[in-house]
């Protein structure tokens, strides 16, 4: 099951890097549980990352990305305390977000 | 007559929000593609120009395909996308990525690799299309769970 993210950002040098966790299963639909059926696909499809409540990057994954999605990104500027939020859906519609202040 | 006329606008004006939603919809074609030919072709990519501009830091040998580290970094001016595709997954688009105004075309994310194969990583960049290839090398699949 989806579960709780984590997520670390920091400002150096005139950028700020973000550093998220997401827990989800991103199931392939190909892989057999112990009972020799196969789990359904279940995958987050759109993560979004804001910056001051502004899009800055708009991503679509596939089933193909890790299981527990683990992204860095980068962003101009930021300062400290700024607000940085990232949020996902997933196949199912299922939804999730964090948000963290710039460090 | 009234009642479908009122449907039909109502159907118009859906049409008419939906770029406005919080969340672009999601490209079903280029995600569902099982070849990266198709793949590329769904994210209008085909024809990409082969570039050394757009820079790949991966492993050359993944131990494990479950986790594959791939860092990516455009130098090319004006990048607004990165997409990566894994040539020999069973659907080769693994994700895409809108940089807006304020974002530095960077992205690091862990695909999977059901086995040995060419990553492409795609870079758009004032309306054309680039590519930059690395073969990773998976002694142990990814795709099994």
């Amino acid at each position: 099951m989806a579960g709780p993210m984590k997520i670390r950002a920091t400002a150096a040098g005139g950028f700020t890097d973000i550093r998220v966790l997401m827990t989800h299963p991103m199931e392939t639909g190909q892989r057999k549980d112990p009972d020799g059926k196969l789990v359904p696909l279940y995958f987050i499809q759109t993560v979004t990352v804001k910056l001051n409540g502004r899009t800055v990057v708009d991503g679509q994954i596939s089933q193909g990305v890790s299981r527990n999605p683990v992204f860095s990104f980068r962003i101009k500027g930021g300062a400290r305390g700024d607000k940085v939020e990232v949020a996902w859906e997933d196949n199912t519609g299922e939804t999730s977000s964090i948000e963290a202040a710039v460090a | 007559m009234d009642k479908f006329r009122r449907a039909l606008l109502g159907v118009v004006a859906l049409g008419l929000l939906k770029p406005w939603a919080a969340f672009a919809a999601w490209n079903k074609e280029a995600f569902g593609a099982s070849s990266a030919a198709e793949a590329l072709k769904g994210i209008g990519a085909s024809g990409a120009a082969p570039s050394k501009e757009i820079v790949i830091e991966a492993p050359e040998i993944a131990e494990n395909g479950a986790v594959v580290p791939i860092e990516i970094t455009s130098k090319l001016p004006g990048t607004s996308s990165i997409a990566v595709v894994v040539d020999k997954n069973p659907f080769p688009l693994v994700g895409k990525f809108d940089f807006l105004e304020g974002a530095v075309p960077f992205v690091k994310l862990n695909v999977k690799m059901g086995e040995t194969s060419e990553v492409r990583v795609i870079a758009q960049a004032g309306g054309r299309s680039y590519v930059a290839t690395k073969e990773i090398k998976v002694t142990i699949g990814g795709c099994g769970g």
